[in-house]
C-alpha cells in the first residue's frame, strides 16, 4: 500500500516505539536515542508506556520526532523496534502501513513477515551480543545499547553526539564505557553494512532546541518547590508522584544543605499513609513553614477529611496531584485528568477548592511557586493538577528562569510587633473587606494565640453552635472563593473570539489541541482555543463561553469532568459545551479532537478517512 | 453556653512564678465537661505544671483529635496556639507542626477512641518517628461525646450503662508504647495530681516522644454495676498504689509521697480504678523489665501509675536524625532557601 507522504516529508516527522519487557534496562538505550535527537535540534518527545511493575512486564517508550515541535502523542507508530516476544503480535500490528519494524533475528519469527506493507528488518542481536560479551545481565543490557545503535545508523544520528553522550554517562566508569561503545557500535557497524541506512524516516540537523531542555514534569515540580521555599514535604509513595519528592529531596541534598554544619534547611517525611502526609503538611503549614505533598487521585481520596478543615479553618497548604487512571486503583501507570471533581469539592460540606491545571513541566515549575504564593495569601489548599503525562515524561520544554527579586507572598500573617499594637487579635475577622482575614504563628506572641478548629467557629475564632456566628464565616468562604478567582492564572486564550467554533481545555491535552489547530487550520476550518489554567474560573473563561456558538471541551476522563465544572460554576449554556473525551490512559493525540470537531460540520469526512491516520 | 469569659481578677498575693505569671494566666476558657470529670483534673495538673516549668505561654503548642478529652485544649493557657484535629488524626499535625519549628514545647492530648481506635495508626507513628513532644491520653473506657460505647482501652467482662458485655481485649498504652520503643512512658491518675504535675513537667522537657496515659474516670457514661470501672468494682479491686520516684532529666521534680508509704487511691468519683505506684527497687530504664511487670500487673486489673520507662532519646528525636537545622525551618530566611538564578541556568545542562 503507498504512503500518501513521500520520503521528503518524512524527515524529522515520525514516531518510533521501542517494545521492551520492563527491568531490563531499555530505558538508558530509549533515552541515549532520545537525547540524541534532542542534541541535533531536532524537537522530540519521549513517552513511556509502563507497566505497575518491577520486572517482567511488556513496556513501550515512544519517540516522535516532530520537526513542528508538537508536544502531543502522535497516535501513529513508524518504526517499530520490538524487543518482546511476548507483544510481537500486537506490536507488528501497530506499525502505520509503510513503516518498518526491526526484530532480532537470531532466533527465526515468520510470524513478524505477515505484512506486506511494511518493511521487516532483522537484526541479529542477541548473537552479536552473545558474541562480544559475558554475563547474563550484562547481555540483556548492551542488548539495549546494541540496537541503540542500530536505530541510530538507520534514523541517522550523529555517532560524534552519542559518543559524547556515552562519555557523559560512563565517563567516571571506564569499564562500562568501553562495554557501551562497543555495544552501540555493533548495533551501527552492522547497520551500516547489512541495512540501506538511512531510512526515509530520518532525522536531519535543526536549530530548533537551543534555549530548549527535556524535563518531566514530576521533577520540574520538586524544583519549583525549592524555589518557592518549601521546607517541609510529607508524602506517601504513590504512581505516578513519587519521583516529585524525589526530586525535591534530592535538590534539597544538593542547594539545602550547610557546607559547614551539615545541618539540613529541609525535611522530607515518608508519612504512614496519606492521611497522615496531609496532616503533617497542615500541621507545619499552620506553623509557617511552606509544606507541601505530591500525590495521586487514592491519595486525595484519603486527605479528604484533612482538606475540609483545612479549607474551614483556613490553613494554606499545596498539594500535587499527578493524575493517574481511576477508579479505583485503576490503572496506575497510565495517564487521565479524572481527578478534577473530586479535587474541585474534597471533603464533605459546602467545600470548593483552588486548582491550577500545568500544561507541561514548564508550567509545573511557575505554577508551584505560584501555588504556594496563592495557598497563603488565600490560606486555603491549593492543588497542583500536573498528570503521569506531564509528571513522568520527558518534554520538551523552554530554559526555566528565575528571577531573583522574588519573594514569597507569605499572604496576611500578623509580626509580633503587629500583634503588640494590636487591641485584641480575632482570627476570622474581614478586616480588608477581601474575605481574607489575618493569620498568626505560633511562638511569636501570646496575644496571637487562637484555636484552630475544624467545628464550628464564630468570626473570633471560638466555638459556637450559633446560625448567625456560623453563617457569617461560612459566607465569607464563599466571598473568599470569589476574591480567589482574581488571584489564579488566567486562561490562555488563542483566537481574537470571532471564530464560531471555540476549544476548552486544560493541562496535558495542549499539544493535542494545538496540533489539531493547525491540522484543523490546512483544512480551513478555523477554531479559537482556550487553556484555562486554574479553577476558580475567572471573568476571561466566562467570556470565551459567552463569545461562542460552539464549545468543545477537551479533557481525558470518560464523565466530562471539566465540562461538568464549567456548567456548575459558569454561566455558560449547557447545550453549547460538546465533549471531545479521551480515557484509554495514553497521552492524548490530536485525531479525536479533529475528527470529533469535523464530525458535526455538514459536508466534512473524518479526517482519517483523509490521511489514513488511525483513531485508535 | 459553651464560651464562657471567665472573670480576669487575681487577687495580688497570688503567688507568681519566674515570669511574674500566676496560675490563673494559664488558664483557659470554662470548661463544658461533666461536673465531675476526670479530664478536668488533668487541666488543672497541665496548669499547674506550665505554671511551675515558668513557660511562656507562646512556647506551648497544644494539639487534640476530637473527642471529650480533646476537647479540653481549649480550656489552659489562653495564650497558646491550640489546633483541634480532625478525629485520631492529630499525630500527624503535631508531627507537621514540630518540623517546621523545632524550638517550640508541643503537647497532645486525645482519648483512649481517639488514640486506640480511629487514631492508633498515626499514634504508633509518631512514637516510631520519635517526634518531640507530650502526648497525654485521657483514659476512661469509654466514647463520652456519642454517650457510653466501649472504648479500645475498656477491659474484657466489663459492662456498659446499657448492659452490653465487652469481649475484646483491651489496648493498654503503656504496653504498646513500650513495645514500640517509646523513650518516655508513664501513668498516671486523674485524681492525683501531685504526681501527676512532674510526670507532665517532664514529659514536656524530654527530648522525644513522651507518652503519659492518665487514668481519667467519666462520671457519667462508665459508673454502674458491671463496668470495671465503677465505685464498687473498684473498691472490690482496690490496690494501693506504690510510691513513684520520679526525677526529670532536667531537674528535679519532689513528689508528694513519702519513701515506701502505700497511697489511699481516694478517687473522688469512687471510679474502680486499681492503681499502684512503682517500688523503690524498680528500674525504669528497664523496657523489658517494665514490660513484664505491667502486663503482670494488668493481668489482675491492677494499674501501675508513675514513670514506667524512660531512657536518652537524644538520637533518634526526629530532628536529630533528620540533621535538621538548628534554626527553626520556619525562620530560615528565604535567601536561604532559594538556590538563585544562577544555579539554575547550571543546572539546566543536566537537561540538554
Amino acid at each position: 500500500m503507498p504512503n500518501l507522504v513521500t520520503a521528503a516529508d518524512r524527515v524529522n516527522d515520525f514516531v518510533i516505539k521501542f517494545a521492551n519487557v520492563n527491568g531490563t534496562g531499555s530505558a538508558s538505550a530509549n533515552s541515549l536515542i532520545m537525547k540524541a535527537i534532542f542534541r541535533m535540534g531536532v524537537p522530540v518527545t519521549g513517552k513511556n508506556y509502563f507497566p505497575s511493575n518491577i520486572q517482567g512486564l511488556p513496556t513501550w517508550y515512544e519517540i516522535r520526532v516532530t520537526r513542528e515541535a508538537y508536544a502531543a502523542r502522535a497516535g501513529r507508530v513508524d518504526i517499530m523496534v520490538a524487543m518482546n516476544a511476548e507483544t510481537y503480535s500486537k506490536d507488528v500490528r501497530e506499525v502505520a502501513s509503510g513503516g518498518y519494524l526491526i526484530f532480532d533475528a537470531t532466533w527465526p519469527r515468520s510470524a513478524l513477515l505477515q505484512r506486506g506493507d511494511i518493511t521487516v528488518i532483522g537484526v541479529p542481536l542477541a548473537q552479536m551480543v552473545n558474541e562480544n560479551f559475558d554475563g547474563v545481565r550484562n547481555r540483556i543490557l548492551l542488548k539495549n545499547i546494541a540496537y541503540a545503535g542500530v536505530v541510530a545508523a538507520l534514523i541517522d544520528l550523529d555517532p560524534g553526539i552519542i559518543d559524547t553522550m556515552l562519555k557523559e554517562s560512563y565517563g567516571k566508569k571506564p569499564k562500562l564505557l568501553d562495554s557501551n561503545t562497543k555495544a552501540l557500535r555493533l548495533g551501527y557497524d552492522y547497520a551500516k553494512q547489512h541495512l540501506g541506512c538511512p531510512l526515509p524516516l530520518r532525522v536531519e540537523k535543526m536549530d530548533k532546541t537551543r534555549g530548549h531542555i527535556m524535563i518531566d514534569g514530576n521533577t520540574a515540580a520538586g524544583l519549583g518547590c525549592v524555589y518557592a521555599g518549601a521546607t517541609v514535604g510529607a508524602w506517601y509513595p504513590i504512581t505516578p508522584s513519587t519521583s516529585l519528592m524525589d526530586a525535591f529531596k534530592s535538590f534539597c541534598e544538593r542547594y539545602r544543605v550547610d557546607a559547614e554544619t551539615g545541618e539540613r534547611n529541609f525535611a522530607v517525611i515518608q508519612a504512614e499513609d496519606e492521611l497522615a502526609a496531609i496532616g503533617m503538611v497542615l500541621g507545619a503549614s499552620w506553623n509557617g513553614a511552606r509544606a507541601f505533598t505530591p500525590t495521586s487521585g487514592p491519595g486525595i481520596s484519603l486527605m479528604n477529611e484533612f482538606l475540609g478543615l483545612a479549607y474551614y479553618a483556613e490553613v494554606p497548604c499545596v498539594i500535587f496531584d499527578v493524575q493517574r487512571v481511576g477508579p479505583s486503583t485503576g490503572m496506575p501507570t497510565r495517564t487521565q485528568q479524572s481527578d478534577i471533581m473530586l479535587c474541585a469539592y474534597a471533603s464533605h460540606g459546602d467545600t470548593r477548592h483552588v486548582l491550577l491545571f500545568p500544561a507541561n513541566p514548564e508550567e509545573c515549575f511557575y505554577m508551584a511557586v505560584q501555588a504556594f504564593d496563592l495557598a497563603e495569601r488565600l490560606q486555603t489548599p491549593v492543588f497542583v493538577m500536573s498528570d503521569l503525562d506531564i509528571g513522568m515524561n520527558d518534554w520538551m520544554c523552554r530554559d526555566l528562569k528565575w528571577d531573583d527579586a522574588y519573594r514569597p507572598d507569605r499572604g496576611k500573617i500578623l509580626s509580633a510587633e503587629e500583634l503588640a499594637d494590636l487591641d485584641r487579635f480575632y482570627r476570622y475577622v474581614d478586616r480588608d473587606d477581601d474575605a481574607i482575614t489575618y493569620r498568626t504563628l505560633p511562638g511569636v506572641n501570646p496575644k496571637g494565640a487562637y484555636f484552630t478548629r475544624g467545628s464550628g467557629h464564630n468570626q473570633y475564632g471560638a466555638y459556637t453552635e450559633d446560625s448567625a456566628e456560623y453563617q457569617v464565616v461560612l459566607d465569607r468562604l464563599k466571598r473568599k472563593f470569589s476574591t480567589a478567582a482574581r488571584y489564579v492564572p488566567k486562561p490562555e486564550i488563542i483566537g481574537k473570539g470571532d471564530n464560531k467554533i471555540g476549544i476548552v481545555s486544560i493541562g496535558s491535552c495542549d499539544g493535542a489541541v494545538h496540533e489539531a489547530i493547525d491540522v484543523l487550520a490546512r483544512q480551513k476550518i478555523a477554531v479559537d482555543y482556550m487553556r484555562i489554567k486554574a479553577f476558580p474560573f475567572g471573568h476571561d473563561v466566562e467570556t470565551f463561553l459567552s463569545l461562542h456558538a460552539t464549545i468543545f471541551v477537551v479533557e481525558q476522563n470518560r464523565d466530562a469532568q471539566l465540562r461538568s465544572l464549567l456548567t456548575l460554576e459558569t454561566a455558560v449554556d449547557k447545550s453549547k459545551l460538546k465533549s471531545i473525551l479521551s480515557y484509554s490512559g495514553f497521552p492524548m493525540s490530536c485525531d479525536p479532537i479533529v475528527d470529533g470537531i469535523r464530525a458535526t460540520l455538514p459536508d466534512a469526512p473524518r479526517l482519517s478517512a483523509i490521511t489514513g491516520k488511525g483513531a485508535r | 453556653m459553651s464560651f464562657i469569659n471567665k472573670p480576669k481578677i487575681a487577687h495580688p498575693s497570688l503567688p507568681t512564678n519566674a515570669l511574674g505569671m500566676t496560675r490563673r494566666q494559664y488558664e483557659g476558657s470554662m470548661s463544658t465537661l461533666c461536673a465531675g470529670c476526670g479530664h478536668d483534673s488533668v487541666t488543672a495538673a497541665i496548669i499547674e505544671a506550665c505554671w511551675g516549668l515558668d513557660m511562656r505561654p507562646e512556647q506551648l503548642v497544644k494539639l487534640s483529635g476530637i473527642g471529650c478529652s480533646s476537647k479540653t485544649t481549649a480550656y489552659f493557657v489562653s495564650g497558646s496556639h491550640g489546633f483541634n484535629a480532625v478525629h485520631g488524626r492529630m499525630p500527624s499535625i503535631a508531627s507537621g507542626a514540630n518540623a517546621a519549628n523545632r524550638s517550640l514545647t508541643y503537647v497532645g492530648i486525645s482519648g483512649d477512641g481517639d488514640s486506640l481506635s480511629i487514631g492508633l495508626g498515626q499514634l504508633v507513628h509518631a512514637i516510631r518517628r520519635n517526634v518531640n513532644m507530650l502526648y497525654l491520653i485521657e483514659n476512661n473506657g469509654v466514647y463520652g461525646l456519642t454517650k457510653g460505647q466501649f472504648s479500645a482501652s475498656a477491659d474484657i467482662g466489663t459492662k456498659a450503662k446499657r448492659g452490653d458485655v465487652n469481649q475484646s481485649p483491651p489496648i493498654d498504652p503503656v504496653l504498646l508504647a513500650l513495645s514500640l520503643g517509646a523513650t518516655f512512658v508513664a501513668r498516671g491518675f486523674s485524681g492525683d495530681k501531685a504526681q501527676l504535675v512532674p510526670l507532665i513537667q517532664a514529659g514536656m522537657r524530654h527530648n522525644g516522644f513522651a507518652l503519659i496515659d492518665v487514668l481519667s474516670p467519666c462520671v457519667t457514661f462508665n459508673d454502674h454495676e458491671g463496668s470495671t470501672k465503677s465505685y464498687t468494682f473498684t473498691r472490690e479491686h482496690y490496690h494501693p498504689a506504690m510510691e513513684a520516684d520520679f526525677v526529670p532529666p532536667a531537674q528535679e521534680i519532689s513528689v508528694d509521697y513519702p519513701a515506701g508509704e502505700a497511697i489511699p487511691v481516694e478517687l473522688h468519683d469512687g471510679s474502680r480504678v486499681v492503681l499502684r505506684k512503682l517500688g523503690a527497687s524498680y528500674d525504669p530504664a528497664d523496657r523489658s523489665a517494665a514490660y513484664a511487670f505491667i502486663e503482670n500487673k494488668l493481668k489482675h486489673n491492677e494499674y501501675v501509675t508513675g514513670l514506667i520507662h524512660i531512657e536518652e532519646s537524644g538520637k533518634t528525636e526526629f530532628h536529630t536524625l533528620n540533621r535538621s537545622s538548628s534554626t527553626p525551618l520556619n525562620r530560615i530566611p528565604y535567601e536561604k532557601l532559594s538556590p538563585g538564578g544562577a544555579a539554575l541556568e547550571k543546572l539546566l545542562g543536566r537537561y540538554r
